[in-house]
């Protein structure tokens, strides 16, 4: 999923601060999985600004909406009818969702309210960590399914490097290397000789060393 | 033990201190609470194994929230304590109550009195 965070709230309010109707507007996927703007997300949020202006002496209209995701046509356009009434969006949805709301209502200003982080995983409650970093020709058949693009600081794709110590990369001795979890994960699986074939040259043109990418499948198209 | 604790102090009373979450905590303030405090079992007797431990969270977060929006975090406090410690429940209870009292009445409230006087004011 994608992995979001709330923007410090400071931030936040700098950038609302002179708007009087402001739709609060949350994504009911990765953001709520990740906590950082789903449903509940937006309920503290929207309280917190509405004391803040009102302790300023400011009365502020908040409306809170949720919806199922803002990546989407089809559940962007419920709030068609209703974004007339507001000022600004704050969108707790990843950067996808606010662009996406940009594109939809072009006269509406809107303002991201998380920072998203990566493409990652729940470790547990309050853990999330990057595992992809979308490069568009996934090599995980030949690293026992572990990416070395995405959680090898130096995306060596024969490693590991030099800087490999106890099992630790060198950029800091909590992370774990990579490679090192690539080779364990080989030898578990009895095919440590995959190892030493060579990785080829990879063909990062996907990657977004590319430029902006599209996937295009005119067969599901309507 | 018909012991008294301070008036000023509402009960709202949960099937365990699990249930408490942030919005309840923020949403009183909203409403013109002028402190919060949660009790919940003693650590580790807790009888859905976490609650207590997950308010205590959710209280931590409420303080930091309400601490950047300038209501001040020390509105709200957690207590432990098991349900035979009626004197302890009116010692906090009294604690809570004396900070309250020395941090004054919560700003949101007197905001709201202040808005409506110029509402009132404008209209008139
Ligand atoms: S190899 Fe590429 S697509 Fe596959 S997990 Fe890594 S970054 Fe993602
Ligand atoms: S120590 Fe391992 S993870 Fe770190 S940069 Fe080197 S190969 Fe990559």
């Amino acid at each position: 999923m994608i992995v979001a965070e709330r923007k410090p709230i400071d931030e936040i309010i700098e950038k609302i601060k002179d708007y009087n109707k402001i739709l609060l507007l949350g994504c009911n996927e990765c953001v709520t999985v990740c906590e950082a703007g789903g449903k509940k997300e937006v309920g503290v949020l929207a309280s917190a600004l509405r004391m803040y202006f009102l302790n300023k002496g400011k009365e502020i209209l908040i409306d809170e909406i949720t919806l199922e995701r803002q990546c989407d046509h089809e559940y962007l356009e419920e709030i068609r009818d209703r974004i007339d009434q507001y000022d600004a969006v704050l969108s707790l949805a990843c950067g996808v969702g606010v662009q996406f709301m940009a594109d939809k209502y072009l006269s509406t200003p809107v303002y991201p309210g998380v920072n998203t982080c990566f493409l990652g995983a729940t470790e547990k409650r309050g853990l999330w960590t990057e595992r992809c970093q979308a490069c568009g020709q996934c090599i995980l058949a030949s690293t026992g399914g572990i990416c070395p693009i995405s959680r090898c600081a130096k995306r060596v794709l024969n490693g590991p490097c030099g800087g490999s110590t106890n099992g630790k990369c060198e950029l800091s001795k909590e992370l774990d290397c990579a490679w090192q979890l690539i080779i364990d994960r080989l030898k578990a699986m009895d095919r440590l000789d995959d190892y030493e074939k060579l990785a080829d040259i990879k063909d990062w043109s996907s990657d977004r060393a590319g430029g902006p990418r599209k996937v295009v499948r005119e067969d599901v198209q309507e | 033990m018909r012991l008294s604790y301070p008036t000023s102090i509402k009960i709202i009373r949960v099937p365990c201190t699990g249930k408490v979450d942030v919005i309840h905590i923020l949403r009183s303030f909203e409403k013109g609470a002028d402190g919060v405090y949660v009790v919940g079992c003693m650590e580790g007797d807790c009888h859905f194994n976490k609650g207590n431990f997950r308010a205590r969270k959710r209280v931590e977060q409420a303080q930091k929230l309400l601490e950047d929006i300038g209501i001040g975090g020390e509105r709200v406090k957690m207590y432990n304590l098991s349900s035979s410690e009626a004197p302890l429940f009116v010692e906090y209870a009294k604690e809570m109550s004396e900070k309250i009292l020395e941090l004054g009445p919560n700003p949101i409230k007197e905001a709201k009195k202040s808005l409506r006087g110029q509402n009132e004011a404008v209209s008139g």
